[in-house]
């Protein structure tokens, strides 16, 4: 049996040391790294980044990038070994939760961060109705019991606008279809009412017109609860339509950071540039789709300097030694990982 | 235009549904391709794009003789695929190669480059003689852009475009007319993406190939393909040049798929008219009478429950499109 004062702790959801005032999430200086029999591959190396209330910020980049590490290390949920988080510090609130205790983390987990993964017919338990795993989190979380547990699971899945929630509720996974499994995904990232939404390639595993339907959703449930959002995405697209705020990750790095909007008007960064020109565009016919030649590097064998400097056609020799280009500031709001930014944006 | 390489006429795959284990009775079918016709023309690609479910991958799969038909026939050199047998079927696969979807699974983790890419003259040993098969295996090698001296690597030492690309030169080896990809590029990163398309064209343009490209993501279809047919639910809804199928869409569900595609420039973000479609895909084994898209349809009436619409040209549709009320709206470019 738990004692009182646990059960107390359990059911409350504030974090002891918060601070209103401070940013919903800071990330700074993040190194992780998987230690592997082939050698320790760096996966993340020196991220800092923030989000505020109402805010969506993206992070963008290929497999490999490290942006699903981030995540992972964000929530607490790492395997490890071989996965070790490194240095850095990750404050919610100005609460660093790097330093806390695993009850604490867990507390937050859910509570104030939650996070929706890619592929939800292998993140939800499929032994298990959604009832049940809905229910599971109210009665953990908040000490309900199975009744009002389920009538808030019922009021979830019509939250997220799933036809005929009351009997639906008892399905389980298998039985929803991959847009209507998202959706159950997305209630129970949403069941105890976090401050910060982190999306993992929410919709890479579905169909266009079901993926409309869900950034739809997505959007409109951010704005009435005001969430700060991570959306973690490989899709130039997806970005471009929801998106205030961009991050660029490129071996572990954060290579561009930039408001959408210039982003795609002006890139700072030779990898966004290139990244931008190779894409195929369902309102153009006949551009010329421009390759990045090579291969992102492996993370056990990070390329001294700048990791993109094989691949890039701004290559200097200065790219090429440690240490790697710091990110500069071209304008407010925008900063670039690249010695020649001037140059590649083109400004006058 | 060109002459016609491959024909399908009233093309039918229907998968039984059945109870029971020892005694099955069949209750129904899964109608995964219901009456497709299509034509292929000499060195032009043909797109085909659909969501999950609506029988593009069925289709591939007859086409390159993986499925038989439950009706219709597969036309290629005059011969119909559907009704060859054996020895016959053989020979004429030779014609028709395959580009498959994932280059984790497709490639045999046992086998070296070499072995993969020489199987098909093991099998077709007519097709080069024995003592150049090593020599045809390194012209593949670099026609698709892969270094000849990694011919004994195995397929987990390369990456993943470089794994596409063996799968293609595999297609290669026995010089088909027709390539089938079925999803191509869908596995890979976009800076890939991007390198496989280009080689892909490329190659048409030495060898003069005929593709079929199947695959879902539009933005890389309108990249390679000169005509595009769009399938819902075993059946081709609109067909027609890619400047027809993408400025000038007359089929509903058509004009519902292009407004989802989200367009990597967020000026037009609100400038654009979007179709958000309500609800999933019936199932293939009970669908709606008449159109098959009227359920999820804005513009269903009385006569789509009752009538089937032809796939033909109508008074607002230059192009054939499957809608009793097809009419032009352009979805992708901004509006306002």
């Amino acid at each position: 049996m738990a004692s009182t004062t646990e059960i107390q702790t359990r059911l409350d959801p504030s974090i002891p040391g918060t601070d209103p005032h401070a940013a919903l999430l800071a990330v700074e200086d993040l190194r992780v790294e998987f230690r592997t029999r082939i050698g320790v591959a760096k996966a993340i190396n020196g991220v800092s980044f923030e989000v505020n209330s109402g805010e969506t910020l993206a992070i963008l980049g290929e497999s490999g990038c490290g942006k699903s590490v981030t995540a992972q290390a964000i929530m607490g949920i790492i395997d490890s070994p071989p996965g070790f988080v490194t240095g850095g510090r990750i404050k919610y609130r100005g609460v660093d939760l790097l330093k806390r205790s695993k009850e604490e983390r867990r507390q937050i987990r859910g509570n104030k961060i939650a996070m929706i993964f890619q592929d939800a017919l292998s993140a939800l338990n499929p032994v298990f109705t959604v009832s049940f795993q809905l229910t599971e989190l109210f009665r953990k979380h908040r000490g309900m019991t199975r009744a009002d547990g389920k009538k808030r699971a019922i009021e979830l899945l019509d939250l997220v606008k799933i036809p005929a929630a009351r009997q639906r509720v008892n399905d389980f996974p298998h039985q929803f279809s991959g847009g209507m499994r998202q959706r159950v995904m997305i209630a129970m990232s949403l069941a105890l009412d976090p401050e910060l939404l982190i999306a993992d390639e929410p919709t890479t595993a579905l169909d266009v017109t079901v993926q409309a339907q869900i950034m739809a959703l997505l959007r409109d449930l951010q704005r009435e609860r005001n969430m700060g959002l991570i959306l973690i995405t490989h899709d130039m697209g997806v970005v471009a339509d929801v998106a205030d705020r961009i991050n660029v990750m490129y071996a572990g790095r954060i290579v561009e950071k930039a408001p959408v909007y210039d982003i795609y008007a002006k890139p700072s960064h030779p990898y966004t540039k290139a990244l931008l020109e190779s894409i195929p565009r369902v309102d153009l016919k006949g551009q010329q789709l421009n390759v990045i030649k090579g291969l992102p590097p492996s993370l056990v064998r990070i390329p001294a300097g700048c990791a993109f400097s094989p691949r890039c056609r701004f290559v200097q020799d200065v790219c090429k030694a440690d240490p790697p280009p710091p990110l500069y500031d071209v304008k407010p709001g925008i900063t670039s990982a690249c010695h020649f930014w001037e140059e590649v944006r083109g400004d006058e | 235009m060109s002459e016609v390489v491959l024909e399908t006429r009233d093309l039918v795959k229907y998968f039984p549904l059945t109870r029971g284990i020892l005694f099955k009775s069949k209750y129904g079918d899964v109608k995964a391709v219901d009456g497709i016709n299509l034509q292929l023309h000499r060195g032009e690609t043909l797109g085909v794009v659909g969501e999950s479910g609506c029988g593009k991958s069925t289709l591939a799969k007859l086409l390159v003789g993986l499925e038989k038909p439950t009706s219709g026939s597969i036309v290629v050199r005059g011969q119909d695929h559907a009704r060859l047998s054996g020895e016959e079927m053989r020979r004429a696969r030779r014609n028709i190669q395959l580009v498959m979807q994932d280059p984790y699974t497709s490639l045999n983790p046992r086998m070296t480059v070499g072995d993969i890419v020489s199987e098909p003259f093991q099998i077709h040993p007519d097709v080069a003689p024995k003592g150049e098969t090593r020599k045809r295996v390194h012209e593949l090698l670099e026609l698709v852009g892969l270094n000849p001296d990694h011919i004994n690597r195995y397929p987990h030492q390369f990456s993943g475009g470089q794994r596409q690309r063996i799968g293609i030169a595999r297609a290669l080896a026995l010089k088909p007319e027709i390539i089938l990809c079925d999803e191509p590029v869908s596995a890979l990163d976009v800076s890939i993406q991007a390198q496989v398309m280009n080689l892909l064209e490329e190659l048409q343009n030495e060898l003069g190939l005929s593709y079929i490209f199947i695959a879902h993501d539009l933005s890389v279809v309108r990249h390679i393909a000169d005509r595009v047919a769009v399938m819902y639910l075993g059946k081709v809804v609109e067909i027609g040049s890619d400047i027809q199928i993408y400025d000038h869409p007359t089929h509903p569900y058509t004009q519902a798929l292009l407004s989802a595609v989200p367009v990597p420039d967020p000026t037009l973000r609100g400038h654009r008219d979007q179709i958000v479609l309500q609800g999933d895909v019936p199932s293939p084994a009970n669908p709606p009478s008449g159109c098959r898209f009227r359920t999820r349809c804005w513009k269903a009436q009385e006569i789509c429950t009752t009538t089937e619409p032809p796939l033909q040209p109508w008074p607002k549709s230059v192009h054939p499109s499957a809608c009793h009320f097809a009419e032009e709206r352009d979805v992708i470019h901004a509006t306002h």
